[in-house]
């Protein structure tokens, strides 16, 4: 917290924007009159969008799952924490060298980071359900069934709502790669309000927040084979024409700093050349983004802690009837699967660029997405029958309830925001997410290459960090058993 | 056993793509109107399929970095570049060449947008007045969105935006920056003089709060470039069936799509300027 308002002083806030009005109208038009029509296969791109997602989260949850076993060892820890690090956009960009525009390349965008965040989240799940069955198996049992019989039936229910949850994100992944060019909800989102067809984009929006809205109906665990078959042969085809040989010159000559390509020597000049190349890299980019991304995200974090505790009643039975709750549902699916980058536009018009748009825009995106994930935690609450109402039962009897839980969701979702930051270059904040966009717009992998490494250690700095803070705080995401 | 499939899943997944010698596959980067354009780029590819008698396909792209890893992994063998795509996409396919541009590309311009309350007025001589204020940029890939402006900055400032203005943005696209400056989310903007007149044409700008304070000189911007493989792969004498194809695409509809009065010759040396200018200003190596 104080850390927060230290970086108050830091960030640069700053309200300038003179007539938002005009377009504001414009959108607000658009967003009341959606227009279902405008969009070539919308029902296409909705499938796929559906099917990236859960191809991918299904073989996240996989492989995470594999992963949790494992993830004691340092190495795999750190390697989890990279691939979490780069943002899927910027995985799908780095697929796109090797396999081009096919489906792979985005089943592997989603699927590697979030393969790296299943594996952390199921095995500190697993680090926080009780050992005590393994003390019954029987002497000589094998590790891998005195495992799968012991552990994980205590900890199943828990691995299946998060990978549920990853659904929900996967959803959110697989719109965002459209950006680049996969045929999902994405690609036709980004047209539509960057050509200012709100209409357009306010049907788009609508569709998919349905889709996000009825997740927890169609999705049902019987289903989830059909479901990844069906996803498997809906899977767009790719313009295909790929070659190793592609892949092979993006390892050894695209992602080799550009001082040291095709040298047969490592002379003098060479490395005089190359210290000056990174210096600059490390002196113009690296430092100043490092800078940006640390005061952008400490304020975005307390901006979605405050946001949090304000959302979370509003879909709470501790607070509201079966109407309210709806309405609080719906507020909060429209919250949190909006864009960052479409609030951020929004709020850019308003305020001008400065941070402000982007500490908004994500305090309210992630806000909503633990304010969901809390809110939806209170439905297990059991409160004595004589206890508060109102303000008091909210102060007194739920916040230090779920306090525990908020704080962990707040650590998670602090790597989350590093990442997001990535996007919002129209705002003119140069996170380091903004370089690693402006390599890859240059087609200079090898400076993406470094800015992504740098991104990591920042990521991997910070994942210690909440270790640390969490260790200390004794804070698990298992519900309190009350 | 939902284990298994999963593991069953991720296998299959894993397979890769074969090598296939395909259809004739291209792509076009849209600078402005990219709505319906499946429906559009589909009548260039039939009209291309009929001209050249062979099985042409388009794929859709978003980003000047899609389209130009398409063209240097041989996915697409032509593609509508921008100038700096183009120059960046021959320097990473050797062999390639710019084979036609738009009529209007052999002199394309930059306009430099102003909110009213800067209080500027057209100028025949850079604005200098700019100096200090927020500005905008388009998409970080763009020629006419990013290039030039930056490179008549850094002439005429002798510095880099960053230190020229208060805050430099990449709206991402021309008409984001039109609609920001009109805002007076940033105060100045550079957008490619097409789509200013575009917008101006349907009234989506209002020139009383944003107008053109400055028109950059000429420059070589948009054109086809065809990979030089494709004699090879599609028979002797394609490239040139090609480019006349090109040459003679009459149709109004058709040439709505880009949008062009009409396709003429072009050549790799007519994009040199542009090649040095990216140099100049550090975003070719």
């Amino acid at each position: 917290m104080l850390v927060a308002v230290a970086c108050l002083f830091l960030a640069d806030l700053e309200i300038t924007a003179v007539d938002p009005w005009p377009s504001m109208w414009r959108l607000a038009v658009g967003m009341a009159t959606p227009d279902f029509t405008a969009t070539d296969r919308l029902v296409e791109a909705m499938l796929h969008t559906i099917a990236f997602a859960v191809v991918g989260t299904a073989a996240a949850s996989a492989a995470g799952f594999l992963l949790a076993f494992v993830f004691h060892s340092r190495l795999v820890r750190v390697l989890c924490a990279f691939t979490r690090s780069v943002h899927e956009l910027f995985w799908a960009l780095i697929f796109l060298q090797i396999f081009g525009l096919t489906a792979l390349t985005g089943v592997l965008a989603i699927a590697i980071p979030y393969a790296g965040i299943c594996a952390k989240v199921f095995s500190e799940i697993l680090d926080e359900s009780d050992p005590s069955p393994m003390a019954a198996v029987p002497v000589g049992s094998g590790a891998v069934s005195a495992f799968m019989f012991a552990r994980v039936p205590n900890v199943w229910a828990h691995f299946k709502s998060y990978s549920l949850y990853r659904l929900e994100c996967g959803l959110r992944s697989s719109t965002v790669l459209g950006f680049v060019g996969l045929p999902t909800l994405g690609f036709h989102l980004e047209t539509a309000f960057k050509e200012g067809h709100y209409s357009e984009m306010s049907a788009l929006l609508l569709v998919f927040f349905v889709v996000i809205a009825t997740l927890r109906w169609w999705m049902r665990r019987e289903l989830i084979p059909v479901y990844i078959i069906a996803a498997l042969i809906i899977l767009p085809e790719g313009a295909g024409n790929q070659s190793w040989s592609n892949a092979w010159m993006f390892f050894i000559h695209d992602l080799v700093p550009q001082p040291l390509r095709g040298v047969e020597s490592w002379t003098a000049p060479v490395l005089v050349e190359f210290w000056h190349w990174a210096w600059t890299l490390l002196m113009t980019e690296a430092l100043p983004g490092v800078f940006n991304t640390l005061v952008l995200t400490m304020i975005a974090l307390v901006g979605t802690g405050v946001l949090t505790l304000a959302f979370f009643p509003l879909i709470s039975p501790q607070f509201f009837g079966p109407f309210g709750r709806t309405v609080g549902h719906v507020f909060l699916v429209v919250v949190r699967s909006t864009p960052e980058y479409v609030l951020a536009f929004i709020l850019l018009q308003l305020w001008g660029p400065s941070m402000i748009p982007a500490i908004i825009a994500l305090s309210l995106h992630n806000g909503g997405i633990i304010g969901h994930l809390i809110g939806r935690f209170t439905e297990r609450l059991t409160l004595r029958a004589d206890s508060a109402t109102g303000v008091d039962r909210y102060a007194y009897e739920v916040v230090p309830r779920i306090y525990r839980q908020f704080l962990a969701f707040l650590f998670y979702r602090w790597e989350v925001i590093l990442r997001e930051t990535a996007i919002l270059g129209i705002l003119g904040v140069h996170t380091l997410g903004f370089y690693v966009d402006s390599a890859f717009a240059d087609i200079r992998f090898d400076r993406a290459l470094i800015m992504i490494i740098i991104t990591a250690i920042l990521n991997i700095g910070v994942d210690a960090i909440s270790r640390t803070i969490r260790a200390r705080l004794r804070l698990r995401t298992a519900p309190e058993t009350t | 056993m939902r284990i298994l499939i999963y593991v069953f899943c991720l296998v299959f997944g894993f397979v890769p793509v074969a090598d296939a010698a395909g259809p004739f596959v291209f792509t076009a980067i849209p600078d402005q109107d990219e709505s319906r354009l499946r429906a559009r780029f589909d009548k260039i590819a039939d009209y291309l399929a009929r001209a050249l008698e062979a099985e042409v396909k388009y794929i859709p792209v978003k980003s000047y970095t899609a389209a130009v890893t398409a063209f240097r992994n041989n996915e697409v063998q032509l593609a509508w570049f921008g100038g700096l795509s183009g120059v960046r996409a021959r320097g990473l396919v050797p062999g390639s060449e710019a084979i036609a541009q738009g009529y209007e590309d052999q002199f394309f311009e930059t306009y430099f947008i102003a909110h009213e309350s800067l209080g500027l007025s057209p100028s025949e001589t850079f604005p200098m007045e700019i100096a200090g204020k927020t500005f905008t940029f388009g998409s970080k890939g763009s020629t006419s969105g990013r290039l030039m402006p930056e490179f008549h900055i850094r002439q005429s400032f002798g510095k880099a935006p960053d230190e020229v203005f208060e805050r430099v943005g990449f709206s991402g696209d021309h008409s984001r920056t039109i609609a920001l400056v009109q805002s007076g989310a940033y105060q100045v903007g550079a957008v490619n003089f097409k789509v200013w007149q575009k917008v101006l044409k349907l009234g989506t700008v209002d020139e009383a709060k944003a107008s053109v304070i400055w028109k950059t000189p000429p420059y070589p911007d948009y054109q086809w470039t065809i990979r030089g493989d494709v004699d090879d792969a599609f028979g002797a004498g394609f490239k040139d069936r090609v480019t006349q194809a090109l040459l003679d695409m009459k149709d109004p509809d058709l040439l709505a799509s880009f949008p062009r009065e009409s396709f003429v010759p072009a050549s790799n040396e007519d994009y040199q300027p542009i090649l040095d200018v990216g140099k100049s200003i550090g975003l070719i190596d």
